[in-house]
């Protein structure tokens, strides 16, 4: 499951990432992150069954924490499928399957966004 | 063998006529043969969805009370000819909106109407005696305009290069996002479905060929612009009644960071007449060989790293200089399919027969670059030839004392062999100044990677150069590497006036 973490790093700039993982013993997948002197962002990936462990250590140190139920979403009026998306992706979220229509592997996708600018239709989104 | 168009024609009306798509085709002529392909095929249709920027349309408006002679003309923001007579116009699909750029453009009005939306036309004149009227505003509907006659210039390009990027700079582009190291390749195209692929020598497509437009019966008016056949790069001009064409088939769209496009579905029906005409429409992916161009050269002349088929293209993954890139396309094959099969079903159901050209398209010529009897200014022009260079071992001290006798803020820096090593700047040396750690040398403090113009070079890239790594100057070198003269943005003031021609 993902999580989307900000965090102040005002007071101190306390390793909170490095924290959970020691209070948890939780690994944390670290996707992407932003993180610079006076607030950070990342986006992690934990397994399902500790991510209310990880949500709620994270909370207690002072994080705001969102769990990402969906990735990169496609309006499928828009879309035509040209499948422009697909080299453009990191992840390698997006394919066309035998009758070229686009697919999706939601659960690949980090929300970096690359592909929103890539694509002709405007067809695609962050999630809200 | 031989099949005559009204032998065709009669299957379509009595309902017997069999029409396969040009994707079917290859595997009708390999299983039946060439023969039994064209005893058994009456008609091939085609199809291709993409990009196809040189379109747009004719706009009649009527007249209003008291008329206008219209000059200037806004549909929604975005300017549509105004040199047609007095309520004529033609909207062209790239023209951006005046107030929100390439977030919206002609293709967009094209589709807005299209789709049903009422459209703002705002118009001035500067009134005359039979056409007193200064300025007009008024929502339209696709239903209030007496013709709405959608008119391409170039559209249905046979097939189109592939791009991707060497430089270290993500490009925007009409091919769209290129990444930096050639990340990726781009291309676009249907391949196999492509009417011109299908129909290479031309016997069959011409003027007054019935086509799909966007959803709506057109036709070939004739050759497009650019046509260039002889490489296997020709393009048609088409033709179709807006009012009759689908949103399914027609859609604009934006490359970001370049601009608006319509993207057109246009198929094409072929008769089957010959074995010729087996042979052509048996033409497959594999066969059909497009160039992988390099984007990041800001030239006509692009190089072309290798040849690619359309089959390659489109599995995803092409090989360039050792390493498997990722590919993608811009068209839609999906759709393609679609505009074949619905094309497939008008000429089953009866709803279109089919025609010879009445005229032929010229099978053979090539296009031209553009004539230019002006060349623009070139670096050499406009270049300040009393460069100030340094030693790379020249002390630092050195180098601030030539930048303020030189009255310049760039040194080029070179080795024993005069050729260009570094630059060092007086932002460089005072920082040295004020921060005086180790470095005592200018090859301590230069930078190394130094990006240069050459004297034959257009303005219009050095100036490129310097607003895309954000920088003052660039040397000016020869083939040797070594440096004749530096250009700065000072020197780009000599542009006003025409100063450089002299």
């Amino acid at each position: 499951m993902k999580l989307l973490v900000n965090f102040s790093r005002k007071k101190g700039g306390k390793p909170i990432i490095a924290q959970v993982v020691r209070d948890t013993g939780v690994l944390i997948n670290v996707e992407r992150a932003v993180i610079d002197s006076s607030e950070g962002e990342a986006l992690i990936d934990v397994p399902d069954d500790q991510c209310r462990l990880v949500s709620d250590s994270m909370i207690s140190l002072g994080a705001n924490v969102r769990i990402l139920e969906h990735g990169i979403t496609v309006n499928e009026s828009e879309c035509i499928d040209c499948g422009a998306c697909i080299s453009i992706c990191p992840r390698e979220v997006f394919s066309l399957d035998p009758a070229w229509k686009l697919q999706l592997a939601e659960e690949k996708c980090v929300l970096c966004g690359k592909c929103i600018e890539a694509c002709p239709h405007q067809a695609l989104a962050l999630p809200l | 063998m031989h099949k005559s168009i009204d032998q065709i024609n009669e299957r379509i009306r009595d309902g017997t006529v069999r029409v396969v798509t040009a994707e079917e085709m290859p595997a009708i002529v390999a299983e039946l043969g060439e023969e039994g392909a064209l005893k058994e095929v009456d008609v091939v249709t085609t199809g291709t969805f993409g990009a196809m920027c040189s379109s747009g349309a004719f706009l009649n408006f009527g007249h209003a009370e008291p008329p206008i002679r219209m000059e200037r003309i806004w549909l929604n923001n975005v300017e549509a000819y105004g040199g047609l007579a007095a309520v004529d116009t033609y909207i062209g699909a790239t023209q951006q909106s005046d107030t929100l750029e390439e977030q919206y453009g002609g293709a967009h009005v094209i589709e807005d109407l299209v789709a049903g939306k009422s459209v703002e036309l705002r118009a001035s004149s500067r009134g005359t005696d039979c056409y007193p009227r200064r300025t007009i505003n008024t929502d339209l509907l696709l239903e209030n305009f007496n013709q709405a006659i959608m008119c391409n210039p170039r559209n249905a390009y046979q097939r189109y290069n592939a791009a991707t990027n060497s430089t270290d700079r993500l490009l925007r582009t009409y091919m769209g996002v290129l990444l930096p190291h050639c990340g990726n390749v781009s291309f676009s195209g249907a391949g196999t479905l492509n009417p011109l692929s299908n129909d290479p020598k031309l016997r069959l497509i011409g003027s007054g060929v019935p086509i799909f437009l966007c959803g709506a019966q057109g036709m070939v008016i004739g050759e497009g612009t650019q046509h260039s056949p002889a490489g296997g790069y020709g393009t048609l001009m088409v033709t179709g009644n807006l009012k009759e064409m689908s949103q399914d088939y027609l859609r604009a769209a934006t490359m970001s960071g370049y601009g608006v496009t319509l993207y057109v579905g246009l198929g094409i029906p072929l008769p089957v007449l010959d074995l010729d005409v087996v042979r052509a429409t048996a033409v497959r992916d594999e066969d059909i060989t497009v160039d992988v161009m390099d984007y990041g050269v800001p030239s006509r002349n692009r190089p072309a790293l290798r040849k690619v088929t359309y089959a390659e293209l489109r599995s995803g993954i092409v090989e360039l200089n050792g390493e498997e890139v990722r590919s993608s396309s811009l068209s839609s094959f999906r759709k393609a399919r679609q505009v074949a099969e619905e094309l497939k079903h008008w000429i089953e159901r009866g709803s279109m027969q089919l025609a010879l050209p009445t005229r032929p398209i010229d099978a053979i010529k090539s296009a031209k670059p553009m004539h230019q009897s002006q060349k623009g200014p070139r670096v050499l022009d406009i270049m300040d030839r009393k460069v100030v260079s340094i030693g790379e071992n020249e002390e630092i001290k050195t180098a601030a004392k030539k930048l303020l006798k030189g009255d310049t803020n760039h040194l080029p820096v070179i080795n024993g062999d005069n050729v260009l090593v570094g630059i060092v700047t007086t932002f460089d040396v005072s920082k040295a100044v004020v921060n005086p750690g180790k470095a005592h040398l200018v090859k301590d403090i230069m930078k190394t990677k130094v990006i240069t113009t050459t004297a034959d070079e257009a303005v219009d890239i050095a100036v490129q150069k310097l607003e895309q790594h954000n920088i003052s100057a660039l040397p000016v070198v020869d083939s040797g590497h070594h440096v004749i003269a530096i250009l700065t943005a000072m020197d780009l003031g000599k542009l006003f006036g025409g100063r450089w021609l002299k």
